[in-house]
């Protein structure tokens, strides 16, 4: 769950930061992360001075906390009248939303790491409803929708792939692939799964919880926000529309019983066509069928796994 | 003082309407005892059984939308559009709760969270549900001849039916369900131990709270006169949450100040917000989502504990002198074959835990299982008393095979039990903590706790639970809660819980850990008066005196197979054992 809303909102913010540059714009992203990184700056400040840090150390950690926030402001700034190609300004936006992860989890959920996940649940929920409503005050409730990626459409045998398919296909391939052997090869990669199922053991063995924290919640940002630009040709994007999409890739991971990311591709294409489907048949019933759709799923994992306990 | 907070504050409450009080604060104190109505489905919900619901603004929908459709299509009188609303939201909250509570954590937020998403898109999209404009022109509520009005007509009923909930809520809370309710947060192992089906529980509790939302939307309806698609959709159910973590969860008049701080401020933040950002939007989300996360950091039990801190804390009145005795099972004659364990093997992947175990516990018996550290005995406890499947074998109990079935058959079959990792309510007193065994021998459910029809039980279970502790020597300390207690204490507290199910055979997991030399004696002086009273006693122990001295057989078991067996003599002259504990020599 936490993982949704992580993972929503920067799918919002990647599209209509891409949007926003596109148009010759600052966008507000810019803003909100500076405000962001100058409230966990703060906040450092505060902790630090009851810890009573030297002054220096509190110096050097908030450098460190503003320098990539405004580094990527003044690129931002520089850049955006500038109308430079596609990909510069995809990659000037994965760079300006990805940091939102760390800053989130540093300012809402750091101090919370050991509280249950019930209180973690509701945490989320406080961070989504903040979050919709800043994004709506630095994106405005305007919709946009993005150009392409690569125009170019193809016939293979009756079906008309457009490039955009194409590109966001082979992202989500190698998302899987990678994420896959991260967590799997990757020294690091097995640390953050050792934490997710034991913090104190993780802890003991010398992985630090917190810095894995920051690291799943870049990670979430990251996805999020890429997914929010590979997204963004094909809908109109508004700043609460991450939301949705979030639940619908939630919707997809619970076909797979959270654990396994090809069945979440399966289960993805699979609501991904039940929404096609009934948008062509039942247009009114679009989103009731999709949502409608996680209750067999969920009679099936009941079914198939009832003794999922937690203790 | 207690006594008469709440008589006061429900008298001012209803009597607000005769009071020279502007229109302005009627609706204000009308929409706090409607959120106050769904606030406490939450607090049951999430404060008290640990379980999250995003859906609760759909219930409220639900209730609404029913009640409009009804009286505006059908002209069907209130009473009866308040039972067909109810229905569905019984209905609809057996259906969400089937699929999702017996599965763990994020599926019933996940499912309730798609339930109103997809509802909300249903009210939208109807045609015979008006689409966006909802159903307009609803009659005003009249009762019994009476027309109520939207005013101050309406505001008696609001806060009658609040008000009754909340009492209902605290008779609940105070009961043998609901004190099996409150076990639900610390993780269904115990509660199933004791006899209680937790599915069956958290369903209860999702029921109550969907209800509790049906008839605050039954009210909104006739409230607004109109029903439309917004007020039901999910940041609402957010809201509501908000409104109960606000509130403090757990705390049931908790439920009331979260609606009314909610409710007071959320008209202030939507005048203010959009004149100081300088543009129009929904942005009292960004106060409430930082607030939110505020006071889980800052104040976890929320705004009622400001308030709560300064009122004595309930005390509960003995009123059970003279009770009559709850029923005991026939004791099993001594020497009967009581527990027949044959070859149980438990592997857990390649790891084989328990490998062919086979013991016997006869009628009478005190047997001991000890071993080194890893050996398997606490799994072994797990498989005898259903809290783990078995991979092969047979477990008996009084002949009958028992294995596969789940903990709390097994428990009101007379086999109880205590944790190596104490598993209790720390908010609950010791004497509560203690009745929680008594649940499979007494009988009362939720409606006869809110009606107060239990009392003559809770009598007997409370008297049961007092005798129990006596018996462990707790009795002094049984008004504490039981989170003041230091680990030894607690063990005994498990053992009186144990002992409160009325057991044929207790299973002790170390209950003799964190006790000091004289408490350890007391406690094998008590054990051995169990054993006198016909109660067969299977423990696990580390303690060579106090096993030796009190067990007629022991079994040793060392890397998941049974070493040997025999009398505390055999075992102790026995050089494979001494081999197990110390090593052997080279």
């Amino acid at each position: 769950m936490t993982g949704v809303q992580t993972c929503a909102l920067p799918i919002s913010f990647g599209a209509l930061t891409l949007a926003l540059l596109q148009a010759g714009r600052v966008p507000g992203t810019v803003w909100f992360l500076l405000a962001l990184a100058g409230v966990v700056v703060l906040q450092d400040l505060v902790n630090g001075v009851r810890q009573r840090r030297s002054a220096l150390r509190l110096l050097a950690q908030a450098a460190r906390t503003l320098a990539w926030p405004a580094a990527v402001s003044l690129l931002a700034w520089w850049a955006a009248p500038r109308n430079l190609p596609m990909p510069a300004q995809a990659l000037l936006t994965l760079a300006l939303v990805t940091p939102f992860g760390t800053l989130i989890y540093r300012l809402a959920y750091e101090s919370l790491a050991d509280a249950s996940v019930l209180v973690l649940l509701i945490v989320s929920v406080g961070v989504h409803f903040a979050l919709v409503g800043l994004g709506l005050y630095f994106f405005g409730a305007e919709g946009f929708r993005n150009p392409s990626f690569w125009d170019q459409r193809f016939s293979l045998g009756g079906i008309t792939l457009s490039g955009q398919a194409l590109i966001i296909f082979a992202a989500s391939v190698a998302l899987i692939i990678g994420l896959r052997l991260y967590f799997e090869r990757s020294l690091a990669g097995k640390a953050l799964r050792a934490t997710a199922v034991n913090r104190l053991g993780a802890r003991l063995m010398g992985i630090s919880s917190s810095s894995a924290g920051r690291l799943s919640f870049t990670m979430a940002a990251f996805i999020g926000a890429l997914s929010g630009l590979l997204i963004g040709p094909t809908t109109t994007v508004f700043y609460d529309s991450g939301f949705l999409i979030g639940l619908k890739g939630f919707v997809a991971a619970v076909f797979a019983g959270l654990a396994s990311y090809p069945l979440a591709l399966v289960g993805a294409l699979g609501v991904g066509l039940l929404e096609s489907f009934s948008s062509f048949w039942a247009s009114a019933f679009k989103e009731v069928i999709v949502f409608g759709a996680i209750l067999p799923v969920l009679l099936w994992r009941s079914l198939r796994d009832p003794h999922a306990e937690d203790d | 003082m207690r006594r008469w907070a709440f008589p006061a504050f429900a008298a001012v409450m209803l009597a607000l309407p005769l009071l020279p009080v502007p229109d302005f604060w009627i609706t204000q104190s009308i929409y706090i005892g409607l959120y106050a109505l769904v606030a406490l489905g939450l607090v049951l919900l999430t404060g008290v059984a640990g379980l999250i619901s995003f859906g609760q603004a759909a219930f409220v929908g639900v209730g609404a939308y029913t009640a409009a459709f009804l009286a505006v299509r059908l002209g069907l009188s209130p009473p009866l559009t308040l039972l067909a609303g109810l229905a569905l939201c019984v209905a609809a909250a057996l259906l969400l709760g089937a699929l999702t509570l017996r599965m763990s954590g994020h599926y019933l937020p996940l499912a309730t969270i798609a339930w109103g998403l997809a509802l909300n898109y249903t009210m939208a999209n109807m045609e015979w549900l008006g689409k966006y404009d909802g159903i307009l022109g609803i009659p005003m509520l009249s009762l019994f001849g009476v027309e109520l009005g939207t005013g101050r007509g309406l505001h008696p009923l609001v806060w009658s039916l609040a008000l009754l909930a909340a009492l209902g809520c605290l008779r609940l809370l105070d009961s043998r369900a609901g004190r099996a309710i409150r076990a639900l947060k610390s993780g269904s192992t115990m509660a199933e131990a004791m006899g209680i089906s937790t599915f069956r529980c958290k369903l209860t509790v999702f029921v109550i709270a969907a209800m509790l939302a049906g008839v605050s939307g039954w009210l909104f309806a006739y409230f607004q006169r109109s029903v439309s698609p917004s007020p039901f959709g999910i940041n609402k159910g957010i809201e509501y949450l908000f409104m109960a973590v606000l509130g403090g969860v757990g705390k049931v008049w908790g439920a009331f100040a979260g609606a009314a701080a909610v409710r007071l401020t959320e008209d202030q933040l939507q005048v203010l917000l959009p004149r100081l950002l300088g543009t129009s939007g929904n942005f009292e989300t960004i106060v409430f989502g930082i607030v939110l996360v505020g006071v889980l950091k800052y104040a976890p039990d929320g705004l009622w504990s400001f308030v709560g801190r300064w009122l004595p804390a309930p005390q509960r009145r003995r009123d059970w002198a003279g009770a009559s005795a709850l029923p005991r099972r026939a004791r099993p004659p001594r020497g009967e074959a009581l527990l027949q364990v044959q070859a149980v093997r438990k592997q857990f992947g390649g790891l084989v835990a328990v490998n062919d175990v086979s013991f016997e516990v006869a009628g009478g018996d005190i047997v001991a299982l000890i071993g080194p550290n890893g050996a398997g005995k606490s799994t072994l406890f797990n498989l005898v008393t259903g809290v783990l499947p078995l991979s092969a074998g047979v477990v008996r109990w009084r002949g009958a095979d028992i294995a596969g079935k789940p903990s709390r058959v097994i428990a009101r079959l007379g086999i109880s039990r205590t944790f190596q990792h104490v598993k209790m309510i720390p908010e609950m007193t010791v004497l509560e903590n203690v009745a929680l065994g008594g649940y499979g021998r007494t009988r009362c459910g939720a409606l006869r706790a809110v009606l107060r029809l239990d009392r003559a039980e809770e009598r007997q279970l409370f008297a049961e639970a007092e005798a129990q502790l006596a018996r462990i020597g707790l009795a002094e300390r049984a008004h504490e809660p039981a989170g003041n207690l230091a680990l030894g204490p607690q063990r005994l507290l498990e053992i009186a819980r144990a002992l409160a199910t009325d057991p044929a055979l207790l299973l002790l997991d170390e209950p003799a850990a964190g006790l000091r030399h004289h408490e350890k004696q007391a406690l094998a002086a008590v054990l051995r008066q169990l054993k006198a009273d016909g109660i067969s006693l299977l423990l696990v122990e580390h303690d060579m005196d106090f096993v030796m001295g009190l067990a007629d057989r022991v079994v040793v078991m060392e890397f998941g197979t049974k070493l040997m067996e025999g009398t505390p003599a055999q075992v102790q002259a026995s050089p494979a054992v001494r081999a197990a504990y110390l090593g052997t020599e080279h």
